[in-house]
């Protein structure tokens, strides 16, 4: 293998129904920047059925160039059809680093094309670079689900791949007025010889509790201490508008259903206000929520972690300052009269 | 119908500690469990079982300690158990991990032909997910991953109906046998093992394998030589500046935060109820 | 068809494994259940495993089982609110084989100590609890557990399910445990660098120290803390009784934090990390309280029989020689086959035969006294160490003069009858 030959940063442009996942936007934000450090192109690849309007859209959004393969068979995610479009274009045009979204479909797809392409694949990663002079990816994620990060490089094979969390990475404002190049590959592929058919597709947004929506959030922590003291949060939630969340250990506990869960291995929010409620603040979780864009922490240690990502910290018994903050809440409601929400400050 | 259930021996990682001196794991305090996801592989292909009859076999890659595993995936209802240790498996990263497994269920495939292998959806001590999906393209049978439902299995026809969760919502698939699932956690509930089961299990005695038990084994793909990706460094992200710490007793601090809330910076406000 | 075993143990501490892992070592087919995760899961002990009767068992057990260290050093320390009086024996010998006692955790040991017995033949099953015995004509012949068809049978069913054993109480053998036949015991493993350990406590390598403590570590109640050296953590805990918790309205978990905060065992905690909190019943009521131990099929053995030596902190040794007892008198029962009562009772006379009841019976008073008489934790430990300060303190009083300055005190505050009756009540308690 020449590793000369593999030149280029590539991202997996995911669309569902003709519409681009957010997840690859963020990514061709920090694909940007990653090609710019290498002095390479930035690509963005995509398949898919009647999908060619979408490549200025990639564009816009920082690519220099981008691979499609337009075809009916390709029209709803199934691995083993993506799979073979990505065989045909990776190997052809041999890319240094590819990204992909860590979505259900973007962890599919890697996992089975990096078996097939004998090459590294790191999963969920947080945190992006490159080692400029030796043409190395790092790609770093939460380790052991706790306090540490582990950067992971394949030195020795190519593409360098890895899946990047949703919500991590920021997105640039698109540039209508950028140009690319567009190239469009051709497939043979046969519905007959497919092993898997999409019956159906249902959105189902009700069941993912709107944490991903919700505009104020209230995450709370196993220091809470037990499911009862728990409840206090959801009062507090009810008074301001907001959405309850939890931690790992909250759920792993049984207090709260899988979705809630906040953090690596749960749900990544970005909230205007999201309220740290007796949570240490653990890197797992800490990479769920940390874009949020205002953190309170309340915690009984002041040397939590959670402090230090938190805009306002109060070091105190959340069973003790919550029921005040709720009673503080209830009496300006009943002294002004409304409702208290979010609101954008204009 | 033969299912082939792989499972992993994990530590338990809701217990499991970090010295923060040394950024080494403290294992002292945590014990070794099945991963969770596999438990509910395990008892999903049990409640297929018993729909269809049949065999489930369970698959391990570890040490010769993690033939506990196997022994608990007796106890949920699988049939029998092998486990592939080797000094050669060691330092496997996915790529290696699956190229090691899709040996074994090669011999395993060869001895009674397999149907269908069930994953969980990942390992809660690397949390990838990635192995399911790779020997599934080892063997050249279709993966199903995120797998919440299995709604069908057709033996006659050779199809299965799956439910696949999705970012947003899910998707009703069906595919042909033999293929791999992984599955949430969603897809079922375990049932608490009955006592003839338990009694099954302690006895049970795992099929163990190592390298030179398999057939056609490309050495160099095995184990840390096997594995494309390695770990560079572990490091503890430099901790951020920090916010405001809001001082005083409990009643004033309650009292600014609110303030803060709501007359510096507005984000919170009061919308009138005949809105 | 449910299965039939020749034995079944409810419960793999140290009595229930001990037994399984004789009668197995004996050809008999045996089955251990355990409700824990895993054996060790639920138990507490202070963590002071006993070489002698551990020996018996497995001889030469310090070469493998997961031991902490050697304890070569035993203090007691009679402790005041800012002061303690301390005695206690150091030795070498006790660091060399064959040694005397190790600290172990309990997590570990267990695990091991049961896996000896899995390798002996016996099946274990875990986190299955069993809710009853299933009788037949006055006769036990198996259990029911909580699982799906969760019965099985056996000749005969060793209880050893420890201090509350429901499953002898339901056959009657005791009633529920009075509150002053109790200890609750509340433990902290605490993480420290080997290096702290050994500088702290005057060690070296894999020297290990014990400290028992009396006097304002219960605040003056009846009952003990301690403080154990293992590898790279410390175990501290304190218990005493139900009965003078309830009496004086104390919360476990708020002695245990005072003990942590207390001047004299601060210096040695400072810098440690929490890594466990556990807490247990611990039976105290000694000879007296030992209930029927066989019955049809049935016998009783280590903390599920009261078998506890309150007085010098002895249960696990006892434990697992009741178990190792039981197993022995069950295959002999096997050999003869009759388990009726008055066959397997020949467990309840070995047991009468063995250092166990002759200890406890030394001590049968014992708790009893201290129980009712507070003085002697409340009033006598301070005294002591109020004599020690004055006697010690270099102020150009003669010391003939300050010792009777402290006899004086002393009397004083108790009157003179009163401290000869405290005496002699006490020697009686423990001769």
């Amino acid at each position: 293998m020449n590793f000369d030959d593999y030149r280029g940063v590539w991202i997996f442009i995911e669309q569902n129904d003709g519409k681009i996942e957010g997840v690859s936007l963020e990514l061709l934000g920090a694909g940007r920047k990653l090609a710019d450090k290498l002095q390479v192109p930035l690509a963005g690849f995509l398949l898919g059925s009647g999908i060619k309007p979408l490549a200025n859209q990639v564009i816009a959004y920082g690519a220099d160039e981008v691979y499609l393969i337009d075809h009916p068979v390709l029209k709803d995610y199934r691995t083993e059809s993506y799979m073979k479009g990505v065989m045909q274009l990776v190997p052809k045009y041999k890319p240094e680093i590819i990204l992909y979204g860590a979505t259900p479909n973007g962890k599919d797809l890697a996992s089975a094309v990096a078996t097939d392409l004998v090459t590294g694949l790191t999963a969920d990663t947080t945190m992006l670079d490159v080692d400029v002079d030796n043409r190395l990816l790092e790609a770093s994620r939460p380790a052991f689900g706790g306090n540490i990060m582990a950067t992971i490089l394949c030195k020795k094979h190519r593409p360098q791949m890895a899946t990047v969390r949703p919500k991590v990475m920021k997105a640039l404002e698109p540039d209508t007025g950028r140009t690319g190049k567009i190239i469009e590959e051709s497939i043979t592929l046969k519905e007959e010889d497919m092993r898997t058919k999409v019956l159906r597709i249902v959105n189902d947004v009700t069941k993912k509790a709107n944490l991903a929506d919700a505009h104020v959030i209230v995450c709370g922590g196993k220091g809470m201490g037990d499911v009862q003291n728990f409840q206090i949060l959801y009062e507090l939630a009810d008074t301001i508008g907001a959405t309850v969340g939890g931690t790992r250990d909250v759920v792993e506990a049984g207090w709260l259903p899988h979705e809630l869960q906040i953090g690596q291995t749960g749900e990544t929010v970005t909230p205007k206000i999201y309220f740290a409620i007796a949570l240490s603040g653990a890197i797992q979780h800490v990479v769920g929520m940390k874009n949020s864009e205002l953190i309170i922490a309340i915690n009984k240690d002041p040397n939590a972690p959670i402090f230090d990502v938190a805009t306002y910290g109060i070091v105190g018994d959340a069973l003790e300052i919550v029921p005040k903050l709720i009673e503080q809440f209830k009496q300006l409601r009943n002294e002004k009269g409304g409702e208290l929400s979010y609101a954008r400050k204009i | 119908m033969h299912i082939v259930v792989c499972v992993k021996q994990v530590p338990d990682t809701k217990i499991i500690k970090i010295n923060p001196k040394t950024n080494t794991l403290d294992r002292r305090s945590a014990p070794a469990i099945l991963n969770p996801y596999d438990a509910h592989a395990v008892q999903e292909a049990v409640s297929i079982r018993e729909k269809t009859g049949g065999t489930i076999s369970v698959l391990s890659m570890g040490p010769p300690q993690a033939t506990a595993v196997i022994k608990k995936s007796i106890e949920i209802g699988a049939d029998r158990g092998y486990l592939i240790t080797d000094r050669a498996f060691a330092g496997a990263d996915t790529l290696a991990t699956s190229y090691a497994l899709s040996k074994a269920l090669e011999r395993i495939n060869k001895e009674l032909p397999v149907d269908m292998v069930i994953c969980g959806k990942h390992a809660i001590d690397g949390d990838t997910g990635q192995v399911g999906p790779g020997i599934a393209r080892r063997m050249d049978i279709p993966p199903i991953t995120n797998v919440i439902e299995v709604s069908e299995v057709n033996l006659d026809e050779k199809t299965v109906l799956i439910k696949r969760k999705l970012s947003n919502g899910y998707e009703l698939i069906q595919a042909g046998l033999p293929c791999l699932l992984t599955v949430e956690k969603e897809v079922n509930q375990i049932e608490y093992s009955p006592m003839p089961n338990m009694i099954k299990a302690a006895r049970y005695e795992p099929v163990i394998w190592a390298v030179s038990d398999l057939e056609n084994v490309d050495r160099a793909q095995l184990g840390l030589k096997g594995s494309p990706t390695i770990v560079g460094k572990m490091f503890t992200p430099p901790r951020p500046e920090g916010g405001k710490k809001i001082e005083g007793t409990p009643d004033e601090k309650v009292k600014q935060l609110l303030d803060i809330l709501l007359e510096q910076k507005e984000v919170l406000t009061l919308q009138s109820s005949k809105q | 068809m449910p299965e039939k075993f020749d034995v079944i143990v409810v419960g793999a501490g140290p009595a229930g494994t001990s037994c399984a892992l004789v009668c197995a070592r004996n050809g008999l087919n045996v089955l251990l259940i355990e409700r824990g995760e895993y054996p060790g899961s639920k138990n507490v002990m202070g963590g002071v495993l006993y070489r002698a009767q551990m020996e018996d068992l497995i001889p030469e057990f310090w070469k493998e089982a997961p031991l902490e260290r050697p304890v070569i050093e035993q203090r007691f320390w009679m402790m005041d609110k800012e002061s303690v009086v301390q005695f206690g024996y150091k030795g070498l010998e006790w660091g060399v084989e064959p040694y005397n006692n190790f600290t172990v955790l309990r997590a570990q040991f267990d695990q091991w100590f049961a896996k000896k017995a899995v390798e002996a033949g016996a099946l274990l099953i875990n986190e299955t609890v069993v809710t009853e015995c299933i009788v037949e004509n006055g006769k036990v012949i198996g259990v029911r557990t909580d699982r799906p068809n969760g019965e099985v049978f056996a000749d005969v069913v060793v209880l050893a399910d420890g201090v509350n054993s429901l499953l002898s109480k339901q056959l009657g053998f005791h009633k529920e445990f009075r509150p002053d036949e109790v200890a609750l015991t509340v433990m902290e493993v605490i993480n420290l660098p080997k290096e702290k350990i050994n500088d702290r406590f005057n060690l070296e390598d894999n020297q290990g120290c014990t400290i028992e403590i009396f006097g304002d570590s219960t605040k003056g109640n009846l009952g003990t803390a301690f403080l154990y050296t293992n590898k790279d953590s410390l175990n501290i805990g304190v218990g005493t009784t139900l009965s003078s918790m309830i009496k004086s309205k104390m919360k476990p978990y708020d002695l245990l934090d005072y003990l942590k905060t207390h001047p004299m065992v601060k210096p040695m905690l400072a810098g440690g990390e929490s890594a466990e909190y556990l807490a247990h019943l611990i039976p105290e009521g000694g000879y007296r309280s030992v209930p029927k131990v066989a019955g049809n099929g049935v016998v009783v053995i280590g903390d599920a029989a009261q078998l506890v030596n309150a007085i010098h902190r002895e249960g696990s040794n006892m434990a697992m020689h009741s178990g190792m007892l039981a197993a022995e008198t069950v295959i002999e029962a096997k050999f003869r086959g009759d388990f009726s009562e008055s066959s397997l009772n020949l467990y309840r006379q070995k047991l009468y035969d063995s250092f166990i009841i002759k200890d406890l019976e030394k001590y049968k008073d014992a708790a009893h006294t201290f129980e009712k008489y507070p003085q002697y934790f409340k009033e006598y430990v301070p005294m002591m160490n109020k004599a020690m300060s004055k006697f010690f303190t270099v102020d150009g009083t003669p010391k003939r003069e300050k010792q009777k300055e402290i006899m004086k005190s002393v009397t004083a505050e108790r009157g003179t009858i009163k401290v000869i009756q405290d005496i002699y009540r006490a020697w009686k308690a423990v001769k």
